[in-house]
Parts: structure tokens; C-alpha cells; sequence
């Protein structure tokens, strides 16, 4: 194999291993009937339990849908708006494959619902990526090979860099307790654990990341 | 999960006029969509009490620590003056479930979350607790490994919730407010035991908000540990865990709290563990002794006569730890 990764071909199968759909499609903009049901949200008015519709702010834009108030966030996420990098496994928060931030912080898509997440800012894997350009945690984990199933991948990005937003230089111990809600059934976490201390230690570099052989260093 | 209505409510006011006709709360709302996606409550409406400000808010002050019920565990696991003061409720919090839960869980729904028991959990047992016709308790005959192993004889499950074990420990008081004005009651009167009502956990009427927890000031040389004892390293409710609260002298012992969590159906004091430990030296032997005390009234199941046991070294270790006198168990989990 060459010593330059064909960057392309290895983000594409990273991509479809790990479910990182890039996310363009933006469903429609807010209706005027959206607005209506998120302010009668707001105060107190009840709405359901038929179909309610809302406004999710997701990766920096706003989503108009439409979904009964059982449906949680990783549902609608999924089936609504066609953002699958947000997996549910267990849908019981017991695994954390869900995991994505509401207002910057690592919570559970599968125990949130919808109706709950009107205003407040979603972030999902597929936010975590500028277009073409790779969180460095992402090239990371690609350059470790920190994943094989790829099942807790997008939960286990999303935790570890949220402690990276928080603590730019953790150390294994701070990046074993982010991850120690995450379950991984591959045992993929000590190459998790690499990916992320690399990750710290290369800042905001994921090309540079992407072009580094792994064999070569060690 | 059952179809539901949902009413965003901003204020206590407008909650406690939502909360009727077989409506009930949500806060973070982990313990509840749990319960309702396994069929075991199937609300016709949920009343969001999520975006409650008044709710909201940890404020230490020189009467004690006032706790509003949407705090999460997460807020006070890493709260400054919690952590120094309150040392056990810290360690509660900081170690129950996983980082994303803790984000989520409130204090509020933590110490009102229903039993893990899997009888109870399962739709498949029509269990008592859950109003069903069986009279005897399926855990007595059935898999009992992670059941009570105390006050277990009228309903043999756990109760699940490990905040409540440093709360009971430090004399904490809950508020609660309905349309009938409000009450406060001694967290130590708060939780049942299943001989006076086998369905209910707690005193919490279905009308009912917590609005506040409270703990008083502790007393100058007190200090506090909380530890808990499982299979898994994280994620996972404990096998075995202790509260303890002491009162110290120098190295003796004036006045002792000891709680367990997951002993019995709801936290219990271990006040023989309490009286071997007031007016006592702590050491080694005398953390030993109230550890065996503690555990001699046990009556445990056909499968867990080991909790016996790894409840008398949660209870030593962590007296230990309160004292100063350890350092933190490595092989303490969560």
C-alpha cells in the first residue's frame, strides 16, 4: 500500500462504516404552522397526541417536521430527516450509541423526545464534519482503526469530542470516563483511547492526521 | 410507547394545573420513557416540567444546601461546595449511570425512579407493585441474585436510586408543592416500605411537584463518603453501596450516618453500624464491627447470601473513606 491513504476512498468506506451520511438535505424551511405549534409548546398549551408539528435547530439549521409527541429525537432524526449517522441500539439509555450534543452537551437521543428538543441546538455526527473537512477526532479514528462494527462509532465520536471542546489535553483517565457510558461490544476502546489522546495532541490537523502512516508511527 | 399528549408548562403553577386526570411529570425523563417503552406506565399525557426556571438551581447558603429538583446529576456531581461539603451526595451523583445520563437524570426523578427489579420491569409478571394479582412476590421463588436482602418480605426489590442514600444519611428535607399549598417532609418519611403501600415508593401523590431538596449544614469535623459495589465498571445500578456520614474529633467518632442503598426496598439506616461507631475510635476493627452489625439482621434470598457479605465491605471500606483513613476503593465501581 501506498504511504499517502487515498483520502477519498478511505472517508467514503469510514462514512458508510460509521453511518457519517453527509448531511445537506434540509427538509423543508419552518412553516408559519410550525412556529404556531412550537410557541403553544412553549406555554403550556397541550398538543397531541396526534402529530404535532415543530421546528428542530440540527447541525445549524432548522427542520420543519412533523411527529407525534411519543416520537424521540434519534426517531426523528433517522426516519424524518434522514440524519442515520445518530444510531439507536439498546433505545433503552443503556448504550450510548445515540449519543449527540443538545446546547454542546453529550445527552441521549433515544431518551429525549422530539417535542422536548424544540429549541434547543442539536448537534449530530454528521454536524461534526465542515463539508469536506473531517473533525480531527474523525481522521483520528480513521488512522487508528478505531472501530470495526461501527456500530458505537458515532456515539463514541461525539463523547470524545465533546471532552475535547472541554479539556483539549485529557489524559486516558478523563477519556476512559467520557467513553465509560459508551458500550462497544468489538472492544474497540483502546484504539478509541489512542484516536482521542491523538487527536488532542494533533489540534485541529485531521488532513495532516489523514496522511500520517500509522505503521510508520509504531 | 402509548400515544400521550404533551404540556409544556414554564412555571409551577401552570404544571401542577396540567397534572390531573392520569397525567404525570417529566423531567429529564429517563426513568419514565424506560417505563413507558416497556409498557409498565402508559400516561395519557405527559406534563414537561423541563423548562421550569424556578425549578432550576444549586445554591449553598450558611442554613445548608438548597437543591432545586431539575439540578442533574451531572450539575452536582461537579458543584464546588457539593463536592468539599457534601462529599457523599457528590459522589452519589457522579457515579450513578453513564456521563450522557447524568447530563440528563435530575436529582428530582433520580430519587423518585421506580424499582429495577425485573419482575416489576417486565409487562410479562403481573406483580403487585405493579397492582397485579399475584400475592406473593415473584422474586422470593424466582431469580433473586440482585434482590433485597432486608426488609424483604412482603416485596423483595431494591430501591434503585443512590442520591437518596447520602440524602437520607445527611438529614435532607424534600418540598412539595400541590394545588393544596405546600408540605415538607423528612426524607426519612418521604420513602414507604412496601408492608404500608406495596405500589408506591414514596409519600409523592400524583399531584404532586418537588420543588426543592434540602440539607442542612453539617456540623464542623464532619465528613462523608458514599461507595458503591457492582458487576460492571459503569452503567449499572449497584449489587452492594453505603452512605456514611461522621461526625468526627480528632480520630473519634462523636455521631455516625450509615445508609445503605440497595439493601432493601427503600435506603435504610444502618442504626446498629451507627451505634457501634458514635463515641468510637475509627479503625480497622471498629469500621469491621460496624459493618457486621449493620448486616446481622439480614434475611437474604436463595440466591444472594454474597450481598451479605459485600455490603459489610462497602459499609467498612466506605467508613473508612468518610474517616479519611483510605483512599477511594479501586475496586469500587461506577
Amino acid at each position: 500500500m501506498s504511504d499517502t491513504p487515498k483520502i477519498e476512498v478511505s472517508r467514503r468506506g469510514f462514512l458508510k462504516s460509521a453511518g457519517l451520511t453527509a448531511a445537506t438535505t434540509v427538509l423543508d424551511t419552518a412553516t408559519a404552522l410550525a412556529q404556531d405549534a412550537h410557541q403553544a409548546a412553549s406555554h403550556g398549551a397541550a398538543v397531541g397526541p396526534d402529530a404535532v408539528p415543530i421546528k428542530l435547530h440540527v447541525n445549524g439549521q432548522d427542520h420543519a417536521v412533523t411527529v407525534e409527541p411519543r416520537y424521540t429525537l434519534a426517531e426523528t432524526l433517522r426516519d424524518h430527516l434522514n440524519l442515520t449517522g445518530t444510531k439507536v441500539v439498546c433505545d433503552r439509555g443503556s448504550c450510548s450509541a445515540c449519543t449527540l450534543w443538545i446546547d454542546g452537551t453529550p445527552e441521549l437521543a433515544c431518551m429525549t423526545l422530539a417535542v422536548d428538543a424544540v429549541g434547543r441546538k442539536i448537534t449530530t455526527i454528521e454536524g461534526l464534519s465542515h463539508g469536506e473537512q473531517l473533525h480531527p477526532l474523525q481522521a483520528a479514528f480513521i488512522k487508528h482503526d478505531a472501530m470495526q462494527c461501527g456500530f458505537c462509532t458515532p456515539g463514541m465520536v461525539m463523547s470524545c469530542a465533546a471532552l475535547l471542546k472541554r479539556n483539549a489535553n485529557p489524559s486516558l483517565a478523563d477519556v476512559k470516563h467520557a467513553v465509560s457510558g459508551n458500550l462497544c461490544r468489538c472492544g474497540t476502546y483502546p484504539k478509541v483511547f489512542d484516536a482521542t489522546l491523538d487527536a488532542a495532541k494533533h489540534g485541529t490537523m485531521s488532513s495532516h492526521l489523514l496522511n500520517l502512516n500509522p505503521a510508520k508511527e509504531g | 410507547m402509548n400515544r400521550f399528549a404533551f404540556a409544556n408548562c414554564t412555571t409551577v403553577d401552570q404544571a401542577l394545573s396540567e397534572l390531573k386526570d392520569g397525567a404525570v411529570l417529566k423531567a429529564g425523563g429517563i426513568d419514565l420513557l424506560d417505563l413507558m417503552k416497556e409498557g409498565i406506565v402508559s400516561p395519557p399525557r405527559l406534563v414537561n416540567i423541563r423548562n421550569i426556571g424556578e425549578l432550576r438551581g444549586i445554591t449553598s447558603g450558611p442554613d445548608g444546601l438548597h437543591i432545586k429538583p431539575l439540578s442533574t446529576l451531572s450539575e452536582i456531581s461537579e458543584h464546588s461546595e457539593i463536592r468539599r461539603d457534601y462529599s457523599a451526595l457528590a459522589d452519589a451523583a457522579g457515579h450513578a449511570a453513564t456521563p450522557q445520563v447524568r447530563n440528563m437524570a435530575t436529582i428530582g426523578g433520580n430519587i423518585t425512579q421506580r424499582p429495577r427489579c425485573w419482575y416489576f420491569r417486565s409487562s410479562d409478571f403481573d406483580c403487585k407493585k405493579k397492582g397485579g394479582s399475584s400475592r406473593e412476590c415473584h422474586a422470593h421463588d424466582g431469580e433473586n441474585q440482585y434482590h433485597a436482602v432486608m426488609n424483604n418480605g412482603t416485596c423483595a426489590s431494591v430501591h434503585p436510586s443512590s442520591t437518596a442514600v447520602p440524602l437520607l444519611a445527611m438529614n435532607a428535607r424534600v418540598e412539595i408543592a400541590s394545588k393544596r399549598g405546600k408540605r415538607t417532609v423528612k426524607i426519612s418519611d418521604f420513602y414507604v416500605a412496601p408492608e404500608k403501600d406495596v405500589i408506591n415508593e414514596t409519600v409523592l401523590q400524583p399531584d404532586e411537584i418537588i420543588t426543592e431538596i434540602f440539607v442542612p449544614k453539617p456540623e464542623t469535623g464532619t465528613r462523608s463518603a458514599y461507595q458503591k459495589y457492582g458487576e460492571k465498571e459503569s452503567f449499572d445500578w449497584p449489587l452492594a453501596d453505603a452512605g456514611v456520614v461522621l461526625v468526627m474529633d480528632g480520630d473519634k467518632c462523636r455521631r455516625a450516618s450509615v445508609v445503605l442503598g440497595v439493601a432493601a426496598p427503600t435506603p435504610i439506616r444502618a442504626n446498629r453500624a451507627e451505634e457501634a461507631l458514635a463515641g468510637a475510635t475509627i479503625s480497622e476493627a471498629t469500621a469491621r464491627a460496624a459493618a457486621k452489625a449493620a448486616m446481622q439482621n439480614a434475611t437474604p434470598l436463595s440466591q444472594n447470601g454474597y450481598k451479605v457479605q459485600l455490603f459489610q465491605t462497602a459499609i467498612y471500606r466506605t467508613i473508612l473513606l468518610a474517616a479519611g483513613q483510605i483512599d477511594r476503593d479501586p475496586s469500587a465501581v461506577g
